[in-house]
């Protein structure tokens, strides 16, 4: 492995037991973060996204299993890990923003215990935790801080409160941290300030961010690298620039032309992917995207593809006519 | 007609005014009112004594009572709704899920007689009758009255707390904490249960008017001198005052069970507080 | 909810209603306790061994035995026949209550849920106030003004069960009041009461069953209670409360009277609570919320 890789995902299936069978949610994940870099994962709602992020640090719900693969995580695999081996790394080496900062902090308990309580196994005595924790906050831009220790999460808008779960993520300096849609509860506005302050911290801080969202614009904005997702399987990965400028599969062609920011004509009427998410519970053969595809031949119905490089290196995407167009 | 059918015209004009009820209804109200503001709620026809003296001699028999049954119950029911949460559908959680529901509502007479039956009767470990002498002597005399009117709630103090550490076990902050390292047990001791206790507080502060139900009949079983066995006798003997006083006295404590638990409802949860 | 109002019209989906509650042990055994209970109410004159305030010539307080299975009282009546006679004064309670509080609830229910504000808010006061008050202390009350018989326990049972019905018929009659399909109907020119008969009762009277089904212990409880008191069903009529007083009254000389006054009791309450959790899961798991 490279050391400079610090995450590496290695061929990761992931089922949940549902009540109409076995739903496989992630199959045949592959992906690699390197130190100090920031991955966004893409893709439409129920694409897999969160369930990979949860995974990275060991928080399945529990009707989920890992199937099949590997998480190594600075080389030692997250889904061998024990419980106790998983809290060695959760919150010290790996860290996770929520969705909803609404309902991500804990309501009867003050935002200052809340710090505290996270540092339990960090050295020092509580008092030198808890001025740790207000220039934390004063970083994070609460205003006050010191005295906001003693204040509790509902007293915060919802901007602040995602703040303070930015605080909270970073207070034990991980090497990674896992940020689970963090804007999309927010309104635009915020949704700038919290992506500039993310990028601020991960300098200084040099920390891997996988960065988790719908949003391509935001995406562009933050990430070093960008792995699409569709169905539960990686269809596309490469650096921001290459993937958002040569998209090579159709499915990352269709959502860029779908985003609003990037329309280059102005219409009345938003384009959409035509179609529907597959069954995941029966998972059809061949191409997973090849029923909403406009670029379907033969093959795709039949073979399942794989990541291929395409022209610039680092750059894959899953896609038969890749292979085609390689050949001849 | 509390004088009875043999009372002559006079005793009964006699007893008319001295207790006012010659002069017109709407002065009597307002007369009753008024001393009711005062703490006085009359003078009880049969003893001369002040009805306001009988029901508060009474009345710390009765909140014993219910204070210990609550407290018991509150002890044994959270860590047991708790418990059967973390460790669901293992037989402690069956156990505890049949035996809540089917002794929440066995009628607390029914538990009462048994506790006499089979502790102070067959066993003969514990005193059945009276509120004894001295601390020790009230202690003792308390533990089978307050375990009969207990019981149903340890059942019922046990699935709420259950069924609500379930729900909060699936919020997001749980997740969040489970996030960032911290155990299980820290979680769902300092985090979850106590959001999980909320439901219980209300449940047991709206349950007082049970309790005093329940008390009624154990008082009478066990010859507690509370408000409900005065209630039970002052009925039989048709002393109206006393049931009165009896009842508006038992309506305050309703209303100030209600207050109390929204006090310690806002003291855990800080959202409650904003409207205090 | 929806679903519940159509058990009613096809046997077929009552068919797997009954199956599943037969999958369920804890409902199923309910369910045959109830029936069992029900069964030696309605039979219990032809089921009874003796005229159950027949005073016998045999031993008092005594054990039970072939000719007294459960056993005979301080006066020497046989307590089995007693127990099934007070079944019958409990069923009827229970009934004459039930059906009673479940009508005015329903009325009353319909008035809060769809007639104008301020009655709601009145209405919703009232059930409040009589929830919130202990039954037994209600009770007493009741009898020192109007004396103790079998009627004042009714009295106070329908009244203190009143609010718990209303209470739930107030809740669906809000939420179905601005259903779209409601509205559309408002809007064709269908009158209140049609709406109410075709729309809301079908879809209040599950809940409502489940509730009452849940209820009957309460009911006997109370009945019991207020006749142990002495301030229910007068003497010698064998309520099973009377039997449990005259039962404590000798309780050191024999446990056989407690014992057999409480047994039906118990019983009682496991089978009707069982079987109501069973309905309730079985029919709506969101009933527990709204209650």
């Amino acid at each position: 492995m490279n050391p400079e890789t610090l995450l590496q995902v290695q061929n990761l299936s992931i089922e949940f037991g549902t009540s109409s069978g076995r739903l496989r949610a992630l199959r045949g994940i592959d992906l690699e973060v390197p130190k100090g870099r920031i991955m966004g994962l893409v893709g439409e709602s129920g694409c897999g996204k969160s369930t990979l992020a949860y995974s990275l640090s060991g928080l399945l719900a529990g009707n989920g299993e890992v199937s099949g693969g590997a998480i190594l995580f600075d080389g030692a695999d997250v889904t061998k890990m024990s419980d106790k081996e998983l809290r060695d790394i959760r919150g010290r080496r790996v860290s996770m923003i929520f969705q909803d900062p609404m309902t991500a902090l804990n309501p009867v308990i003050t935002i200052g215990r809340q710090m505290l309580d996270i540092q339990y196994r960090e050295p020092g005595t509580n008092a030198e935790k808890r001025a740790r924790a207000a220039r934390m906050l004063e970083r994070v831009g609460i205003p006050d801080a010191a005295a906001q220790l003693g204040s509790y999460p509902h007293q915060f808008s919802g901007g602040m409160r995602q703040r303070v779960c930015i605080a909270m993520a970073l207070l034990t300096k991980p090497d990674l941290l896992i940020a689970d849609e963090p804007t999309t509860a927010l309104d635009a506005t915020l949704e700038v300030q919290i992506i500039e302050l993310l990028r601020e911290l991960q300098q200084e801080m040099d920390c891997a961010i996988v960065f988790v969202s719908h949003h391509l614009g935001t995406v562009a904005e933050l990430c070093d690298d960008v792995t699409l997702m569709y169905a539960g399987e990686v269809v596309e990965r490469g650096s921001v620039r290459d993937v958002f400028h040569n998209p090579a599969h159709p499915y990352t062609q269709a959502l860029l032309e779908c985003d609003p920011a990037r329309m280059k004509v102005a219409t009345r009427q938003l384009p959409t992917i035509p179609g529907m998410l597959p069954n995941l519970v029966d998972v059809p053969q061949g191409c997973i995207f090849a029923s909403r595809c406009q670029h379907v031949w033969e093959r795709c119905r039949s073979a399942h593809p794989h990541l291929s490089k395409t022209a610039t290196v680092g750059h894959r995407a899953a896609c038969h006519l890749l292979d085609a167009e390689g050949r001849t | 007609m509390v004088l009875g059918p043999r009372a002559t015209p006079e005793l009964i004009e006699q007893t008319r005014a001295a207790m006012g009820l010659d002069r017109p209804f709407a002065l009597q109200m307002i007369t009753f009112f008024g001393n009711l503001l005062r703490g006085d709620m009359g003078v009880d026809v049969f003893t001369g004594r002040s009805v306001t003296t009988t029901v508060m001699e009474a009345l710390p028999y009765t909140l014993a009572l219910i204070t210990a049954s609550i407290l018991w119950a509150a002890a044994i029911g959270i860590p047991l709704g708790a418990y059967s949460s973390i460790r669901r559908n293992t037989w402690i959680d069956r156990v505890t899920g049949i035996l809540s529901v089917g002794t929440i509502s066995i009628p607390s007479f029914v538990m009462a007689l048994y506790s006499v039956l089979i502790f102070a009767v067959w066993l003969r470990w514990l005193p059945a009758i009276g509120a004894g002498e001295g601390f020790g002597g009230q202690i003792v005399h308390l533990i089978l009255p307050a375990f009969a009117v207990g019981v149903p709630w340890v059942g019922y103090i046990a699935r709420i707390v259950r069924a609500s550490m379930l729900e909060i076990m699936g919020e997001s902050h749980v997740r969040m904490a489970r996030a960032f390292g911290l155990t299980e047990r820290r979680i769902t001791r300092a985090y979850v249960l106590r959001i999980a206790v909320l439901p219980a507080v209300t449940l047991i502060g709206a349950g007082v008017a049970h309790l005093f139900s329940a008390a009624v009949f154990v008082e009478v079983i066990f010859a507690r001198p509370g408000i409900g066995a005065l209630i039970v006798s002052a009925v039989n003997e048709r002393n109206y005052t006393i049931v009165l006083g009896a009842v508006l006295v038992t309506t305050a404590i309703i209303v100030l069970a209600t207050l109390i638990s929204d006090i310690i409802i806002a003291w855990l949860d800080p959202r409650q507080r904003e409207g205090m | 909810m929806g679903d519940v109002a159509t058990t009613y019209k096809q046997p077929s989906a009552l068919c797997i209603y009954a199956r599943q509650l037969a999958q369920n042990p804890m409902g199923l055994m309910g369910a045959i306790l109830v029936l069992i209970i029900v069964g030696i109410a309605v039979f219990g004159p032809w089921l009874a061994p003796y005229d159950p305030n027949q005073i016998m010539i045999g031993p008092r307080m005594g054990p039970p035995s072939a000719a007294h299975w459960l056993g005979t009282d301080h006066l020497g009546r046989d307590l089995l026949s007693r127990v099934i006679a007070g079944g019958r004064i409990a069923m009827l309670v229970a009934f004459v209550t039930l059906g009673a509080a479940m009508t005015v609830g329903l009325a009353l229910g319909l008035i809060a849920g769809y007639g104008p504000k301020w009655l709601d808010n009145i209405l919703l006061l009232v059930f409040d106030a009589i929830r919130s008050f202990p039954v037994i202390v209600f009770g007493l009350a009741v009898v020192t003004l109007i004396g103790p018989s079998l009627y004042t326990v009714i009295l106070v049972v329908a009244i203190t069960s009143i609010p718990i019905y209303a209470r739930i018929v107030r809740t669906q009659t809000q939420t179905l009041r601005n259903a779209e399909f409601i509205l559309a109907e408002k809007a064709m020119g269908a009158g209140t009461l049609r709406i109410l008969a075709v729309h809301v009762l079908p879809n209040v009277l599950g809940p409502l069953l489940i509730l009452a089904s849940m209820d009957v212990p309460m009911v006997i409880a109370t009945e019991a209670g207020l006749s142990f008191l002495g301030m229910g069903v007068r003497p010698p009529a064998p309520s099973w409360g009377t039997i449990l007083n005259d039962g404590y009254n000798f309780i050191r000389n024999s446990p056989w009277p407690v014992i057999a006054g409480s047994a039906p009791i118990i019983l009682v309450t496991i089978g009707f609570t069982f079987l109501g959790e069973a309905l309730r899961d079985i029919f709506d798991p969101k009933l527990r919320r709204a209650q």
